[in-house]
Parts: C-alpha cells; sequence; structure tokens
C-alpha cells in the first residue's frame, strides 16, 4: 500500500476519532475556566447520546436528537451546578455521582423503552447525521498530493466534526476577545475581583456550566448520530476522561486543546489500526497497552515535559463571600 | 464647612450573634481624607462593606452627595461614585492592568471597542493623578505597590468621586506608603473625598483631615486631626489609657547565648539576601535588627532558626554550634533553647484551621507532657492551652475555637504564647506586632521586655522603626544584606533612617 494511501487513512480516522473528544474538551474548558471542575464530561457525554438515539429514533430526525442531546445534557450540567455552585458541593462528589447516575440510569430507561439489551434501536439513514462531501472533492481528485488530501482529509466528514473544529477558533475568539469571555476567564481566576466589580459571580458560573453542558450533548449526539446508529451502553468508554486529560495537557487553552486531542485520536486511530498487526521491532503490541496510552501519555508528560499546568486558581473552590 | 460627601444615619448590622455595626452615624466632607480607625474587629471593614454594597444593612440610611439612595450592591455604590481598594487585592493576577481595570466596565459585548477607550483613559488618569503603571504588564508580575495602584485606577476609571481604602499599607514598604499617601494627596487635591480606614495612628495623622473613631461595633468619636492627639486617639480605640511606649529599665547583659560569624544566605534564584553578616546576642538584652523590607532581615531569621539553609558561616547557640549550611533542625534548636516566632504567622507560625489549644502546642507535641503514650493527651493540652489563654489574655477565652477566627492580635498572641512559655534561652521574633491592635502592642511590646529582665536574650527584626527604637538596647541597621551600623536606641530616627536607606553615615547626607 502506497504511504500517502496509509498516511490519509489513519489521518481521517484520527479526525473522526478526534471529534468528540474536541468537543468534550471544549466543554470542559469553558466550565473549568469558570472555577467549576467537572469530572461529569463522561456522563454528561453519555446521557446526551442516549438522548439523541431514543429521540432521533422516535422522530426520525436527526436534527432532533441533537436538539435532545444537548437538553439532556445541559440539565445534568445544571444539576452540577446547582451542586456545586448554589450549594457549594464538592465539585469532583458531585461530578462523580453524575456520571455513576447516567451509567446505570440509561441502561435500566434503555430496556424499559426498546427492550433491546442495553442499546437503542438501529437508526435508519434518515434519522443520523451524513456525511458532508465538500464541493469538487471527486474533480480535484485527480491533482496528484494535493487532490487526494482534499477529498479524503479535508472533504467527507460528519457536519458535527467541521463543528467541532470550528468551535476551536470560536471558542478561542469568545475566551479572549468578548466581555463574556473576560468575565469567565476573571471568575475561574480570582471571583472576589468578578463580584467587587458588579457582576454576579454565580450567574457567572452558570453561564459557563451551560456552554459545557451544549458542548458535550454535542459531543453525545455525535457518538450515537454520527460516529455509530445509535446508543450503546457505556458507549463514551471513557472519552470524558480523556479529553479531562486533554484539557490538563492543554493548559486550559482552546488551540492546544485541539492539538491534545488530536493527539490522543491518533492514538487510537493507531491502536485499531495495527492491533493485531507485528510492528517493526518491537512486534505484536496487545490492544489493552494501546489504548492506555494517552493516560500514561499524559501522566508522563504532565511530570516533566510540558511544565507546570496551573488550573483556573479559583477551580474547584465555591465563592463565599467573605466574612 | 463643606457639604458632605457621604452621610451614614443608624446604620445597625448583625451577622448571626455578633453585632458588628451598632447605630452608625457617620459624616464625611467632601474633599477631605477622612480617616477611620479602630481595633480590628471593630467594625470599620463591616461598615465600608455596606457602604460599598457588599453587605446589606439591618437598619439604616446612606445618603450620597445629600440624596438618600439604596445600595443593593457594588453596582450600585459604583453608579453612586463609589469606588474601594480592598485591603486583599480584587485583582485577577494572570490578566494584564488593562484587562483587570476594563473588567466589569467593558463598554460592549466585543472587546475590541472598549480596550482602545480604556487605553486612551489610562493615560489620561496617569497624567492627571501621577499614576504611572504599564497597561500591559500581568499583575502578579508587579510589586504589591503597583497592584495597589491597580486598584486605585480601576476605582477611578469608573468615575469613582469617594475612594474607599481598607488598611491600604498593611502590605506596603514604608517608602510604597510614603508614595501612596502623596497619590491621595493628589486626589484630594483634584476634589476627591477619601477614606481611610486604618488602625496606625502614624498614618492618621499624617494624612487625615478627620478621623473617626471606631470600637466594638460603635462609633465612638469623630474628631479634627490637628485638633487630636495619638494618645487621645489610642484611648478612644481600645477605651482605656494605652502606653504608647512601654517602659524599660536598663539592660543587664550577661554572656553570649547566640553568635553568629560571617553568615551568608542565598534565596531560590540564588540571589545573596544575607550578607557575611556577624553578630553576638547576650542574655539579658535586647538587639533590633532594622531596615526596610526585603534587605535580608527575614532570611537572617529564617537561617538563624533552621528554616532556610546558609551558603556559608558558623552559628553557636549556648556556645555549641548550629549546622546552618547543613540540616539545622529546627525541632533539635527548639529542645536546645532557641525559640522563633516567625513573621509570617499564617504561613509558618500557625495552621488556622486548627483549635487553638492544637496551635498552642504545635512544634512541642512530642514533648512528654502532652503526651499519652502513643497519643496525644488532649485533656493536658487543653489545660495547658487554658493557662495560657488566661496569662495572654487570649480572646475569645475558647482553646478549641479554629485558629482562624481569632484576630491578628490574638492570633500573634498564641505564637507568642507557645515560644515564650517554654523558657527559651534565646528568643528571635519576626514582625511581632504586624497586623496586631494597638492594645495588644502594648501586651506584646511588654511581654518580650519580661523576657529580657528574666535573662532571656531576644532578637527582634521589626519594620516598624518605632517599634525597634522602643524595645531595643541596641540596634543593628541591615541594608542589601549587610548590618551597615550598630546604633543605641537613643539614636534620632533620622539617623536610622540614613542607615536603613543605605547611605552610610550622616556626613554624606548632609551633602
Amino acid at each position: 500500500m502506497d504511504y500517502l494511501q496509509l498516511f490519509l487513512e489513519l489521518a481521517q480516522s484520527t479526525v473522526r476519532l478526534s471529534t468528540p473528544l474536541i468537543l468534550a474538551a471544549l466543554a470542559g474548558l469553558f466550565t473549568e475556566r469558570a472555577g467549576v471542575f467537572d469530572i461529569g464530561l463522561e456522563g454528561k457525554m453519555l446521557g446526551g447520546a442516549f438522548a439523541a438515539g431514543c429521540v432521533a429514533f422516535v422522530a426520525q430526525s436527526a436534527m432532533a436528537g441533537l436538539l435532545a442531546a444537548v437538553v439532556v445534557s445541559v440539565l445534568l450540567s445544571l444539576v452540577h451546578g446547582y451542586a456545586s455552585i448554589t450549594q457549594r458541593g464538592n465539585q469532583i462528589v458531585s461530578g462523580v455521582a453524575i456520571n455513576f447516575i447516567v451509567a446505570g440510569a440509561t441502561v435500566i430507561l434503555g430496556e424499559a423503552w426498546f427492550h433491546q439489551g442495553g442499546r437503542t434501536p438501529a437508526l435508519a439513514e434518515g434519522a443520523r447525521f451524513q456525511v458532508i462531501e465538500l464541493p469538487f472533492a471527486e474533480a480535484l481528485r485527480g491533482v496528484p498530493l494535493l487532490g487526494p488530501i482534499y477529498a479524503e482529509l479535508i472533504s467527507g466528514h460528519q457536519a458535527l466534526t467541521y463543528l467541532a473544529f470550528l468551535m476551536v477558533p470560536a471558542s478561542w475568539w469568545i475566551l479572549y476577545r468578548t466581555r463574556f469571555g473576560l468575565r469567565l476567564r476573571a471568575v475561574g481566576e480570582n471571583p472576589g475581583a468578578v463580584d467587587t466589580a458588579g457582576i454576579s459571580v454565580i450567574w457567572m458560573r452558570y453561564r459557563g456550566v451551560i456552554c459545557c453542558g451544549i458542548l458535550c450533548g454535542i459531543a453525545g449526539a455525535y457518538l450515537s448520530l454520527a460516529a455509530n446508529a445509535g446508543w450503546t451502553k457505556g458507549m463514551t468508554a471513557g472519552k470524558g476522561y480523556i479529553a479531562l486529560a486533554a484539557l490538563i495537557f492543554a493548559k486550559w487553552r482552546p488551540v492546544p486543546v485541539m492539538f491534545a486531542c488530536l493527539l490522543f485520536g491518533f492514538l487510537d486511530a493507531f491502536a485499531i489500526r495495527y492491533q493485531s498487526t507485528p510492528l517493526p521491532l518491537i512486534g505484536k503490541v496487545p490492544v489493552q497497552l494501546m489504548q492506555a496510552l494517552p493516560y500514561i501519555l499524559t501522566v508522563v508528560l504532565l511530570a516533566g515535559f510540558i511544565g507546570k499546568a496551573i488550573p483556573p486558581r479559583a477551580g474547584g473552590v465555591p465563592y463565599v463571600k467573605e466574612r | 464647612m463643606g457639604e458632605l460627601a457621604i452621610e451614614l444615619k443608624g446604620i445597625d448590622k448583625s451577622f448571626g450573634l455578633v453585632h458588628a455595626n451598632k447605630d452608625i452615624n457617620l459624616k464625611v466632607r467632601k474633599g477631605t481624607i477622612h480617616g477611620i480607625i479602630g481595633e480590628n474587629g471593630a467594625g470599620k471593614s463591616t461598615l465600608m462593606s455596606i457602604l460599598y454594597g457588599f453587605y446589606q444593612a439591618d437598619r439604616g440610611e446612606i445618603l450620597v452627595d445629600g440624596r438618600a439612595i439604596s445600595i443593593r450592591d457594588p453596582n450600585a455604590a459604583i453608579a453612586a461614585g463609589i469606588g474601594m481598594v480592598h485591603q486583599h487585592f480584587m485583582l485577577v493576577e494572570n490578566f494584564t492592568v488593562l484587562e483587570n481595570v476594563m473588567l466589569g466596565a467593558e463598554e460592549s459585548w466585543i472587546l475590541n471597542a472598549g480596550i482602545a477607550k480604556a487605553r486612551a483613559e489610562l493615560k489620561r488618569l496617569e497624567k492627571e493623578y501621577a499614576l504611572e503603571v504599564d497597561p500591559d504588564a500581568v499583575i502578579e508580575e508587579l510589586p504589591v505597590g503597583l497592584q495597589q495602584r491597580v486598584e486605585i485606577l480601576k476605582a477611578l476609571y469608573r468615575k469613582a468621586d469617594i475612594l474607599i481604602l481598607d488598611e491600604p499599607t498593611g502590605v506596603l514598604t514604608p517608602a510604597e506608603a510614603d508614595h501612596l499617601f502623596r497619590i491621595l494627596e493628589q486626589l484630594k487635591a483634584q476634589g476627591k473625598t477619601v477614606i481611610l480606614i486604618t488602625h496606625k495612628l502614624r498614618e492618621i495623622m499624617a494624612i487625615t483631615d478627620e478621623v473617626s473613631v471606631m470600637r466594638r461595633g460603635e462609633m465612638v468619636a469623630t474628631r479634627e486631626t490637628d485638633k487630636t492627639s495619638v494618645e487621645e486617639l489610642a484611648e478612644l480605640m481600645v477605651g482605656r489609657r494605652v502606653l504608647l511606649r512601654v517602659e524599660k529599665g536598663t539592660a543587664h547583659p550577661g554572656d553570649v547565648k547566640l553568635s553568629v560569624k560571617n553568615l551568608t544566605v542565598r534565596d531560590g534564584r540564588g540571589v545573596t539576601m544575607v550578607d557575611d553578616v556577624s553578630l553576638d546576642l547576650r542574655a539579658g538584652e535586647i538587639v533590633g535588627i532594622a531596615g526596610v523590607a526585603g534587605n535580608g532581615q527575614s532570611e537572617l531569621l529564617e537561617a538563624i532558626a533552621g528554616i532556610r539553609r546558609a551558603v556559608s558561616g558558623n552559628v553557636e547557640l549556648n556556645g555549641r554550634a548550629i549546622d546552618v549550611t547543613g540540616h539545622a533542625d529546627p525541632a533539635e534548636l527548639r529542645q536546645r533553647g532557641l525559640a522563633h516566632v516567625p513573621e509570617d504567622r499564617h504561613h509558618i507560625g500557625l495552621v488556622l484551621k486548627f483549635e487553638e489549644s492544637e496551635n498552642a502546642i504545635l512544634g512541642y507535641h512530642d514533648d512528654p507532657q502532652y503526651r499519652k503514650g502513643l497519643l496525644l493527651d488532649i485533656d493536658a493540652i487543653r489545660a495547658d492551652a487554658e493557662e495560657k489563654i488566661r496569662k495572654y489574655d487570649i480572646r475569645p477565652p475558647n482553646a478549641r475555637l479554629k485558629t482562624a477566627n481569632f484576630s491578628g492580635g490574638n492570633q500573634q498572641k498564641i505564637v507568642l504564647a507557645r515560644e515564650m512559655e517554654r523558657g527559651p534561652d534565646v528568643l528571635i521574633i519576626g514582625q511581632p506586632t504586624r497586623g496586631v491592635d494597638v492594645g495588644a502592642i502594648e501586651f506584646i511590646h511588654k511581654r518580650i521586655i519580661e523576657m529580657r529582665d528574666q535573662g532571656k536574650a531576644v532578637l527582634l527584626v521589626s519594620v516598624e522603626l518605632d517599634e525597634i527604637r522602643a524595645l531595643s538596647d541596641r540596634i543593628l541597621v541591615m541594608f542589601a544584606g549587610r548590618v551597615v551600623g550598630e546604633r543605641s536606641p537613643d539614636a534620632s530616627e533620622g539617623e536610622l533612617g540614613l542607615l536603613m536607606a543605605g547611605v552610610e553615615g550622616p556626613k554624606e547626607a548632609a551633602q
């Protein structure tokens, strides 16, 4: 097989596998930059995926599924917000609780409603998102080098994939070029400064949490309506945690978040592609090791190679007015 | 005399059982600097927080420029032209000056438009009030004095006519404090009204036009500053006569207890902070180390106490060497009769989340008297704590209260009680009265002199020159890591000040 073809194949699946990671990591970015840590990305994504699978099947519409995913995910994030902002609870405990509740509740509800043993019914074409072919993809295929790259790598992805990659510069712009972004970053660093400037700390944090819910919902919908044809139990398979790792890895900045997610997506693609092929010099690598690589990499890189990843200073700390 | 910028009528506020403000009346004239003085916990900060909309008063009325208004939140205060510089700066540390100034006053939802305007406005304010600061500097890289300036700029940017400063000099060096006062004079000259909250009498006398005194939640008096005296204000604050200068007899120095020879200490960045310092400390004397903060006094104390490793030099305690360049062990030094009251009680003197009784034995917790086999003898510890509370008049007298809930002065008394009550041969004390009320200062000074009279050797570091002069039997002045001179406590403030500024002798300075 020629190398270009091999590269394109890996690159394309890297993009596909990175999409939910990017959406989820950006989701985490918005809430954590506002000072609310969220270990519940996984649960929100799974809840979103489930809602999307159910509603898309019933309504036979992918858009309805996407909407349902966003609504469910935002509701879950509001639960997290209520616990950690209004009630000043422990953010880790609240996030973990959401993960557990969703993991269990989706299976129970799915079985009760569809009786298919931990899955929603397979979706027909019309109820799923379709691949978008960019204009001239086929016409340009003949152009050497650039043609296949355009046709295979740039074109031919899900709309949600394009959305995910567009969200990267959009998040950067929101964070660094708008009033909302300035206040959001400030509230995660020193809520006292925001409060004394006459801005509601609580409302700012809720807005960060809601942004997180929206993006997690889209990530979930991508899993069940684009990458697959329906929801299966536990289909997030740790992607929420990988997204968190990518977020730390990227030091809570949008563009590095994209690269970190691409790296993790690539490791995943590589693992799938070569899970049974012996590699030169190394031989056959156990697939479990490949799957563990993102985590190992995070630990190793955080331990020394990328310097200190300083989280938002007020992260994880409920805001209490000083007495 | 001029119209009123602010008038408070019958402000009353309780937090649970604590009656923080009792029926407060206050009149602040336009274009003046009005001081509000009182001990920690007298209710000054609560009152100002009510004025700034942080808390709501239970009762009472606020008039700004003669109009009664309700201040529900900081927004309303800002709209009424009130700005506040908080004791702990309300700045986002990794934002630039410009971003901090803009936060909450951004003009529109896209930042760009506002940035240009803010930049121009900052330039104008800089010119008008001599408040230079680089708008693109990141806050955490600025010295505290400049950070405070950013807080002032924030208020002015929001068109504040009335500026409240809450204990503004607590974190400043004397030079920075002087600069701040010049800025305040400038603001006054431009017609702004300044309210200065402090517990330092000197500052009140130096800069205010009028002063109001608070005590235990009540406004007890308002005076014109030039018609009152430090003594009168101190008495009003504490509610009894206070000795601002403690009485002390002559010293009878004995044997050398602590001997430091050619000690050199570098900080984490490799900068030499203590440079070849030698000194002897004798039984029955207090040696004061004067100097502007940051000239190596802190590092000197820490090296002697075994907390910071020295590069070279010898230190002997009671004639036996301390391994200051190797592994001096603070616990062992304590056993050998060296007690240390650290400069920063919050970081290394106390564990604020612990009960008072736990802090009262911290570092001595392995002593047999506090132990029952492997376990701590809680009853003995509490009894010991109650003894110290009684002896040092620590308030509230509750050994089980979390240490964070004590005022600064009482926290300092907890540390002093712990270190003094073991009867050490050598006591080294850093900033004994930083953030401590007038009443407590008197007490602490008395205790330090008592220690000396019992034949203990005391090494005292303080940035308060008055304190050094009041307590010391000999004064060493440090500048840029070196001891640049030794003087008797009778030396004039001017002479010591010149030494502290690094000017070698009075002769050169005269030219």
